[in-house]
């Protein structure tokens, strides 16, 4: 018998401006997994990750989510993220005049608190942020400057992982991590995932590409179409995609739902 | 005490009245109140002819209060303030801390600005205003060694005539306004501030007010003169007990720099700004001005304005000077029924000169937060150039902010930018925020207080910690 999961989504239903995105979604995650989750633009890979995380312009129509146990859509984003839920976005949010330093250390010690760690102080804080942005291969210089103001799209994807590295979540969602990187970038980032890989964590990585998946080697992936996961698969499904797009897929699952009704 | 009452005090951490007999003088205004506050402060005669001049000049005002500002109030009755108020036996200025009613010390230590040698705040030389007189100065010797003068406005009079006859009054005439006018007719003390001749003033000056007595106004006087090739910082500090009546502040602030000096003037304002529904709290009409008369000298301008529950005023530069440079950094908040009309005036008559001004406006509650400036660019100003900016930040729907940036190009050779935004804090920066951990209400204030960083790091590191707690305390059951 397999463990109680870590992440256990059922027949998620999730709507943004009275539109519903997603229609009933069922994932279940266990710790030590890699899942990857594909689909095409607009089918609510974003409003899943987001749903997940507590985004306050979603609301939840049905279905339920539970996270180490516990009802996750009953707690406020900000204790998602203590209980060790960590969400890498498409789109970084800027956050001007807030030093990046500043901003990881409040976060770092908003978890250590709740974990019942005492805060770090700043000359500790500061040698691991060096050890974790060495991590990312990323520039000292970032850590002056606002939280990714006047990032490039590519400093800003190195900046989530920059975070993820130091928080060391439980469950990781990475939403298009990997989208605006260079090669070479998109080596280092995703050799930062693995290096964050263990036995009792899990990551959840939205990609479009099957090259990511290269890097960071998924357990399971599934395929997201209008709201939802219609196919599950191991890692060769990704592969089918990258050489087939998502129109059989499509053909498949519309030639599916008459049937059924 | 009423709940209200209470509410304020709890809010407003200063809001304590120190138990301190006062020579107070009746309330009322008559040209014999300011022969008795000059006979009081034993003034020579020259000081009391330019206050009965200026109090001539202001009777001519009389009903002519400034009614341009976006603030609106009753009027205010002149006849009812009191205008001189001293801690009893020190109305000449302590010569020891020993002197010192301990409650005034005590109040002081219970603001954070301890006044005793072995306490004192380091690398800060305080001058501390009690009501109408200065009671304390600290590092004395320090300064004396340097030359520098840092004293009460009374002293200086007395010990330093002739700086005051040549500055006094020059950059802000007695007929400048009718605050001014006020302020010169019955102003009771302030600081004085002379840095000699390529001095860099080893230790921050602050000066710190505190109105004790109610149904006071406040009048004080500031003047700091750098002389060729100085440089001094200077901070000045204020609160007010929280007190159901307004309370009167009309201060005048005279800067003046000389060739390559420097004056960095920072405020951090926390008079008392009321309670939520709008009784009381400090009217902070206050007029401050600098001549940056010198070549290459500078005077910036840094304000931190939380508090009053009316602020008017408008920190400027007059840029005589070829190459002078006039700088502008501002944080003006308001919140319940605050209303404040801000800004600077930046006049380019020399050469080259150069103003920068930054100006952050947060609103909340029904806050009125409105900003005015004036950038004028006289035929003199050979490549002129000012940059401006005005940011505001909206918190809530129920308040408003305003700018209102008047422009005056007359040489075409100057350069003139101006931006203005306006933002709230969005769902999608809070969201960012939260899911690193970080709570609603710190995520808040830290976005906050990253609208106002570029203003912070303007201030000496202290007053920006402090300034900061002060955003946070005043914004408290505000953001939402
Ligand atoms: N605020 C909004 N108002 C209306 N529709 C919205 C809003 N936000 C998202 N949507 C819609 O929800 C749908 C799902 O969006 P989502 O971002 O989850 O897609 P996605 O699968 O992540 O796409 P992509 O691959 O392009 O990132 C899209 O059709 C999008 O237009
Ligand atoms: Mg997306």
């Amino acid at each position: 018998m397999s463990p109680s999961p870590l992440l256990q989504v059922a027949g998620l239903r999730a709507s943004i401006a009275g539109k519903e995105i997603l229609k009933g979604v069922d994932l279940t995650v266990h710790t030590g997994e890699v899942h990857a989750i594909m689909g095409p633009n607009g089918s609510g890979k974003s409003t899943l990750a987001n749903v997940i995380a507590g985004h306050p312009a979603y609301a939840v129509t049905g279905g339920s989510v539970r996270y180490r146990g516990k009802d996750l859509l009953a707690m406020t984003p900000d204790l998602r993220a203590r209980e060790g839920l960590f969400l890498a976005f498409q789109y970084p949010v800027e956050v001007p005049g807030v030093r990046n330093s500043q901003f990881l250390r409040s976060a770092l010690n908003a978890g250590r608190l709740h974990r019942g760690l005492p805060e770090l102080e700043l000359k500790e804080f500061n040698k691991l942020l060096k050890e974790k942005m060495a991590l990312v291969e990323m520039n000292p210089s970032f850590t002056t400057r606002s939280v990714n103001e006047g990032f490039s799209g590519g400093e800003k994807k190195r900046n989530e992982i920059l975070q993820m590295a130091l928080l060391e979540p439980t469950l990781a969602l990475l939403d298009e991590t990997d989208s605006g990187l260079d090669i070479d970038a998109l080596r280092t980032v995703s050799a930062g995932v693995n290096a964050l890989r263990r036995a009792d964590n899990a990551i959840v990585i939205v990609t479009h590409y099957q090259r990511l998946l290269d890097y960071i080697v998924p357990d399971f992936v599934h395929v997201l179409v209008d709201g939802r996961l219609v196919r599950s698969g191991g890692r060769e499904l990704a592969l089918e995609l990258e050489r087939e797009g998502y129109e059989r897929i499509r053909q498949a699952v519309e030639s599916a739902q008459p049937a059924k009704s | 005490m009423t709940t209200a009452d209470r509410l304020a005090q709890k809010e407003y951490g200063y809001g304590f009245v120190s138990p301190v007999e006062a020579d107070t003088l009746p309330k009322g205004l008559s040209e014999d109140t300011i022969r008795l506050i000059s006979q009081k402060k034993g003034e020579p005669e020259f000081m009391l002819e330019w206050r009965l001049k200026a109090y001539r000049h202001w009777l001519t005002l009389e009903g002519q209060s400034p009614a341009w500002a976006n603030v609106s109030h009753d009027p205010i009755d002149f006849q009812d303030i009191i205008y001189y108020s001293a801690p009893k036996g020190k109305t000449d200025g302590p010569k020891n801390l020993q002197e010192v009613d301990p409650e005034i010390l005590r109040a002081f230590e219970k603001l954070g600005i301890p006044l005793e040698e072995q306490k004192r705040l380091s690398g800060i030389a305080v001058d501390a205003v009690f009501d109408s007189v200065s009671v304390a100065t600290t590092y004395k010797d320090t300064l004396d060694k340097l030359g520098i003068i840092f004293c009460s406005f009374s002293e200086a009079v007395k010990n330093h005539p002739d700086l005051i006859k040549k500055y006094l009054g020059s950059v802000v005439p007695y007929t400048d306004n009718f605050y001014a006018a006020l302020n010169a007719a019955v102003f009771s003390d302030g600081s004085f501030a002379y840095i000699p001749k390529g001095v860099r003033c080893p230790v921050e000056l602050m000066t710190y007010f505190r109105i004790n007595q109610a149904d006071t106004g406040q009048f004080e006087r500031t003047l700091i003169v750098a002389d060729e090739s100085a440089y001094v910082s200077y901070l000045e500090g204020c609160t007010a007990p929280s007190r159901k009546r307004n309370q009167l502040h009309a201060a005048v602030v005279e800067l003046v720099a000389l060739d390559n000096a420097e004056i960095k003037y920072s405020t951090l304002q926390n008079w008392f700004p009321g309670d939520a529904e709008g009784k009381g709290g400090v009217y902070n009409f206050v007029t401050k001005r600098g001549k940056a008369l010198g070549r290459k000298s500078k005077i910036s301008w840094t304000q931190v304005e939380t508090g009053s529950a009316i602020t008017w005023k408008y920190p400027s530069v007059i840029l005589q000077g070829d190459d002078s440079v006039g700088e502008f950094y501002s944080v003006a908040l308001v919140n319940n029924r605050q209303q404040a009309d801000t800004g600077t005036k930046m006049i380019h008559l020399g050469k080259n000169t150069r103003s920068t001004i930054i100006s952050k406006g947060i609103s909340a509650g029904r806050g009125q937060n409105t900003y005015r400036g004036l950038v004028r660019i006289l035929p003199g100003a050979e490549h002129a150039r000012n940059y401006t900016q005005c940011d505001s930040l909206l918190l809530g729907s129920a308040c408003s902010a305003s700018t209102v940036p008047y422009i005056e190009v007359r040489n075409p050779t100057a350069q003139v930018e101006h931006e203005a935004s306006t933002s709230k804090v969005s769902d999608d920066q809070l969201f960012y925020c939260m899911q690193r951990g970080i709570s609603e209400e710190d995520a808040r204030f830290m976005i906050i207080n990253g609208f106002c960083r570029e203003i912070f790091k303007e201030l000496p590191w202290e007053f920006a910690v402090e300034a900061s707690q002060l955003l946070k305390v005043s914004l408290e059951g505000a953001v939402g």
